[in-house]
């Protein structure tokens, strides 16, 4: 079946899968997964260096290949996740950001004002802005509309693994933007992907969930094929809800049995 | 004088710059970037920007995460 493919800046995507680079148990598994998950944007944090420095997460990914999406983790104002993004474009690693601002450090549920506040600095500064918003459409739109080039609202926290706890308001959002929507957080197997898929979001962005997995590679290849079918199933038009059943074979023709 | 690197303090000579520094700690200059009292440096001025007594330096790059 014919698909358009995921903008974001400007530049064109067939993965709709985002990976991380956390969490996993050796740079060798990370490079499989990645591999595995078919993945083209591979999200990275900005962290201090070192001392005396070795080696560089860069040497386990080709940037060749994969285009790098630096996010904003850790920061929780707008000020600060602003000049870590200026950060990371110094340091190479392009414009396009993963904007985090966090306003809670248990849940790590973003605080929106300072997101909104950094999406209109950034979005104005040329960045190509990706926030990890709520899953609440009126913000969806609000970032929209301050310039963020898709909406990436939770599942469920980061890291929780709970899946898609409000598939409504995922379903209201994809109403409300005209960007892509992204579920970035919460996803915890391959049917959670699925699911954000079916609903119509344009993609998943996710690192624990495949990073935590007893086997990462495995958990990135079920991810993989996950998005897809549930892509594939979006596209394809599932059929609608009802509560009794519809037979499947024809009631005509049945033989007589009666004595 | 004493400036702050990453948190930490460090002596280094009077006049030293942004660059200087970079190689004294030999840090490689590929997916770097450095802040000086939380403004973010251009690589284009590492080479003229002299370091001040309390400076404090951020030096990042890429880690690992989601």
């Amino acid at each position: 079946m014919y698909d358009t493919n995921l903008v974001l800046g400007g530049k064109e995507f067939t993965s709709r899968l985002i990976v991380g680079t956390g969490k996993y148990s050796s740079m060798d598994v990370m490079r499989e997964a990645h591999e595995a998950a078919g993945a083209e944007i591979i999200t990275v944090a900005v962290r201090r260096v070192s001392l005396p420095s070795g080696e560089s997460i860069l040497d386990h990914i080709d940037t060749t290949r994969y285009t790098l999406l630096p996010n904003t983790a850790g920061c929780y104002t707008a000020d600060e996740a602003i000049r870590t993004c200026y950060l990371a474009r110094e340091a190479g690693l392009g414009e396009m950001v993963k904007l985090e601002v966090i306003g809670d450090q248990r849940t790590l549920f973003p605080d929106v004002e300072g997101l909104l506040e950094a999406t209109r600095t950034l979005a104005r500064e040329g960045f190509t802005v990706m926030p990890y918003t709520n899953d609440d459409p009126v913000m969806a739109r609000k970032l929209q509309d301050a310039g963020a080039a898709c909406v990436m609202p939770l599942g469920a926290p980061i890291g929780s693994g709970l899946g898609i706890r409000n598939p409504y308001n995922i379903k209201i959002i994809l109403e409300s933007v005209t960007v892509p929507v992204i579920v970035d957080a919460g996803v915890g197997t391959a049917s959670d992907a699925a699911i954000a898929m079916e609903l119509g979001c344009d993609g998943v962005l996710m690192n624990t969930a495949i990073a935590g997995a007893q086997d990462a590679v495995a958990m990135a290849r079920a991810m993989k094929l996950a998005v897809e079918a549930g892509r594939l199933a979006y596209k394809a038009g599932r059929i609608g809800k009802k509560l009794y059943a519809t037979a499947s074979s024809p009631i005509e023709g049945l033989p007589d049995w009666t004595s | 004088m004493e400036i702050s690197v990453n948190g930490k303090p460090m002596v280094v000579e009077r006049g030293i710059t942004v660059d200087g520094l970079l190689t004294l700690l030999d840090v490689k200059r590929q997916y770097t970037a450095v802040a000086v009292n939380r403004d973010v440096l251009r690589k284009a001025d590492y080479g003229t920007l002299t370091l001040s007594e309390g400076d404090r330096v951020e030096i990042v790059r890429p880690m690992g995460g989601g």
